[in-house]
């Protein structure tokens, strides 16, 4: 019986060969990764007013020299949605870290005691009950808006699943015999947080902070989109998004098109990221 | 030994109509080492066991020796890291994936070593009964009675979910949900962990029972005496592999009717057998086998051990994996 | 020369929000060199009375005390608990080399003593068998503060030549060292063979 050695191939062989999974898991986030940051860059080389105005050639379909067409500026899409998407890992990731922090800090002050347990898990039910899009929106404009607005906008509302994920991998390991053993041989709480606790908790800090980059593009996208985001004059995908409405009539569809496909196909990179880091680092999956 | 020889032998000791026919089964894990590096290990190797209806067969082993995973093999349970060589025969049809997950739950039982294996939000007669269509259920429902009156179960304990059971019952319950469909073949994987002598008593009583019934029985334990009390052969793990099988008779007096220098060594170690002190520990998932595997901490070894392992050899109905025992009854 | 002498008195204790008493008025003592057993039925209360005694549970009533300890400042505690499954005693993400380190700079010698291999202290834990875990969680608990050692089923998993190998080295290092230890095991043939008196949970347990 030569046993299921099939089932050590991944449908994907014809892509990656025999590479085992550790290496094609890498070898996509390490692409992925490429393609985010690559983007970044281009668009912080990208001046908004080297975008010249050429109302010769306004409202033209997509073509070689214009793969994703002009606006009624007679404006390159292309390198308007490259700089707009730049914008938004920019936000993206800010907020991610942002919000990254938060969680780690409430995750580890609710094993402070009962009452900071009680304060985390109402505070966590708080902001669960108020919908996302609401509340980034009051804050951004609370705080004039911009991008400082909506990044924290977007941290406020995002610490949520990360914080909860922490606090109850905290909850557990700390229920665990060898930390009770290393609190017998004399180790302090300090000790234990940071030998035992943050190195099993990294792995979830990583990825759960990568997993909040896709909704933190999509709701600065959205908020943007709506005008309470970022200002009109910033060259923001929500922006764009909002601009082509009035176009869309005329039949330029490729104004929405191509910033909404963008914007899409980089959620759906982070999204793999996050995904890929996961099997990385999840040790039930680790060796398969 | 001549290939008729251990033939003639074999007629001698034929033993009822063989369930199980395990040959030359190896079990290997994939693990990531460093980085990229993907190593294997061998757990498992070299693998014979024969089981009949009816009987009792102890696979005696410590823990890490890989004795749990001949349990997941025969019931298909691996995980997905493992690899499986080897033939395994039910009932004289070849026993792959396909044909476990047809028996599994349905000729072949598993009674599991812990509670954990019950589902902690159900109720306890659900997960007995399992996922049946109505029709069936009431037919079930009777069966569960019955089994339930056999281990001084009590009616109701089918409304209570598993944390409400003290850890007797949960016990009889695990029998209870292998019992139920009437299996033809057990695996019992460590059922009388750090028990006390009565509720070992009657784990082993009903062992018994299963097997009078004509069932096969594999009783998976690290604990000699258990063994010895229900088995009517005993196989031993050292290091993934089967240095011996011998029947339970053998275990007894001073203990010199067994063959292999560990398995004497394991004897004599028991409390009541003198306490003997034994040096040295057992290798682990070893790659490469140019010696025996019992080498470095053998007393009576000769030079050829020192650079080749020895095969599992029959020797009066008995198996061992040994030249000094070979060489021996050669004589 | 003093004498040192763990007491427990009049320990009872319950599960919270539950009446049935798992332990009531019970009292032991353990002195330094002495090793006493305590046989019992399993979900009497034994691996209770173990916890307690090692510091590991909180709420129960009755007090756990040494006499006449020259009680220094250290933090680790004098009692030192070994359980009966070491692997969940070690972190998984750390190797062995750490998880001794967080106990106590193992000397050499017990290393040699207990036949632990060089490599071995770079190996996760789960690329140890039981046997060689529970060795390392022995010698982990074997810190030179430690008086006392609580031995709940510590060889109950292993096979029958690791258990003699983990006895007769544990019973000779705690002479040496003055240490008391509680033998908490199901088989009474093994208390038998260790202890020097026997206690029976059932006469100590006042349920």
């Amino acid at each position: 019986m030569s046993f299921d050695k099939e089932r050590f191939k991944s449908p994907y062989s014809f892509l990656f060969g025999n590479m085992n999974l550790r290496t094609k898991t890498l070898l996509i986030i390490s692409l992925v990764g490429f393609v985010l940051l690559a983007i970044a860059i281009n668009s912080f080389f990208i001046n908004v007013d080297n975008i010249t105005t050429n109302f010769a050639i306004k409202n033209s379909q997509p073509s070689l020299q214009h793969p994703f067409g002009t606006d009624w500026m007679g404006r390159d899409m292309f390198s308007r949605t490259i700089k707009g998407l730049g914008l938004s890992i920019v936000i993206g990731g800010l907020a991610s870290i942002l919000s990254a922090i938060i969680a780690v800090f409430l995750g580890l002050s609710s094993t402070l005691g009962r009452y900071f347990d009680h304060a985390v898990n109402s505070m966590t039910d708080l902001f669960l009950s108020i919908p996302h899009i609401l509340l980034i929106i009051l804050v951004s404009i609370s705080l004039g808006g911009g991008i400082s607005g909506i990044v924290v906008g977007i941290s406020l509302t995002h610490w949520i699943p990360l914080t909860r994920v922490l606090r109850a991998e905290i909850k557990q390991i700390n229920t665990s015999t060898y930390v009770k053993l290393s609190k017998n041989f004399g180790r302090t709480k300090l000790w234990i947080a940071k030998n035992h606790l943050l190195p099993l908790l990294i792995p979830q800090i990583v990825v759960g902070t990568i997993l909040v980059f896709p909704h933190a593009i999509m709701h600065e996208a959205s908020v943007t989109f709506l005008g309470f985001g970022l200002s009109p004059h910033e060259p923001a995908i929500g922006i764009i998004l909002a601009e082509s409405m009035k176009y869309l009539s005329n039949g330029s569809w490729w104004l929405a098109f191509f910033p909404g496909l963008s914007l899409l196909i980089i959620v759906l990179l982070f999204d793999l990221i996050g995904d890929n880091l996961q099997k990385l680092l999840d040790p039930t999956q680790a060796n398969e | 030994m001549s290939e008729d020889k251990i033939n003639n032998r074999e007629n001698v000791t034929k033993s009822p109509k063989t369930l199980l026919n395990v040959s030359n089964i190896s079990i290997s894990f994939f693990q990531y080492s460093k980085g990229l590096k993907k190593i294997v290990l061998h757990v498992v190797k070299e693998l014979y066991l024969d089981v009949g209806e009816g009987e009792i067969v102890a696979v005696l082993g410590s823990s890490g020796s890989g004795k749990s995973l001949l349990a997941h093999a025969i019931l298909g349970i691996l995980p997905g890291n493992s690899l499986l060589e080897g033939e395994m025969k039910y009932n004289g049809k070849i026993l792959d994936q396909k044909l476990k997950e047809e028996l599994r739950g349905d000729e072949i039982a598993l009674i599991p070593q812990s509670v954990d294996f019950l589902d902690p939000l159900m109720k306890i007669g659900d997960q007995i009964i399992g996922d049946v269509t109505d029709d069936k259920k009431e037919g079930k429902k009777r069966e569960m009675t019955k089994i339930f009156k056999n281990y001084n179960l009590r009616e109701d304990i089918a409304d209570l979910y598993p944390f409400q059971l003290s850890g007797g019952m949960t016990r009889r319950v695990l029998f209870s949900t292998s019992m139920i469909i009437n299996p033809k073949l057990v695996v019992a994987d460590e059922p009388t962990p750090g028990l006390d002598e009565k509720p070992i008593e009657e784990t082993l009583n009903y062992l018994k029972t299963m097997a009078n019934e004509g069932r096969g029985i594999i009783l998976i334990t690290h604990d000699i005496q258990t063994a010895v009390k229900v088995a009517d052969k005993v196989v031993i793990f050292y290091s993934g592999y089967v240095i011996e099988v011998n029947r339970t008779e053998n275990f007894s007096g001073n203990g010199n009717k067994l063959l292999h220098p560990y398995t004497r060594a394991l004897y004599k170690a028991l409390p009541q057998n003198g306490f003997k002190l034994f040096e040295g520990s057992q290798p682990m998932n070893m790659d490469k086998e140019d010696k025996c595997i019992y080498y470095d901490r053998c007393r009576q070894s000769i030079e050829k051990c020192s650079h080749s392992n020895p095969d599992l050899v029959e020797i009066d109905g008995m198996k061992v994996r040994c030249y000094v025992v070979e060489k021996s009854y050669e004589i | 020369m003093f004498m040192a002498e763990l007491k427990a008195n009049n320990i009872s204790f319950k599960y919270n929000g539950t009446n049935e008493w798992i332990l009531k008025d019970l009292s032991i003592s353990l002195k330094d060199s002495q090793v006493k057993g305590l046989i019992g039925e399993s979900g009497g209360g034994k691996s209770t009375l173990c916890k307690i005694l090692a510091g590991y549970e909180d709420y129960f009533e009755g007090e756990v005390k040494i006499d006449d300890l020259n009680t220094n400042s250290s933090k680790i505690n004098p009692v030192q608990l070994i359980f009966q499954h070491p692997e969940k005693t070690m972190n998984p993400k750390w190797k062995m080399k750490r998880s001794l380190d967080e106990s106590w700079e193992v000397s050499d010698d017990i290393l040699e003593k207990f036949g632990i291999k060089e490599n071995w202290l770079n190996r996760w834990s789960n690329e140890l068998s039981g046997g060689e875990l529970q060795k390392f969680s022995i010698i982990r608990a074997l810190n030179p503060k430690t008086k006392f050692l609580i031995a709940d089923e510590i060889t109950t998993m292993l096979d029958a030549v690791t258990q003699v190998q983990i006895w007769k080295l544990l019973l000779s290092i705690a002479k040496k060292r003055k240490i008391g230890i509680l033998v908490v095991s199901h088989d009474k043939e093994l208390v038998h063979e260790v202890c020097d008196e026997i206690a029976h949970l059932n006469d100590i347990n006042h349920v």
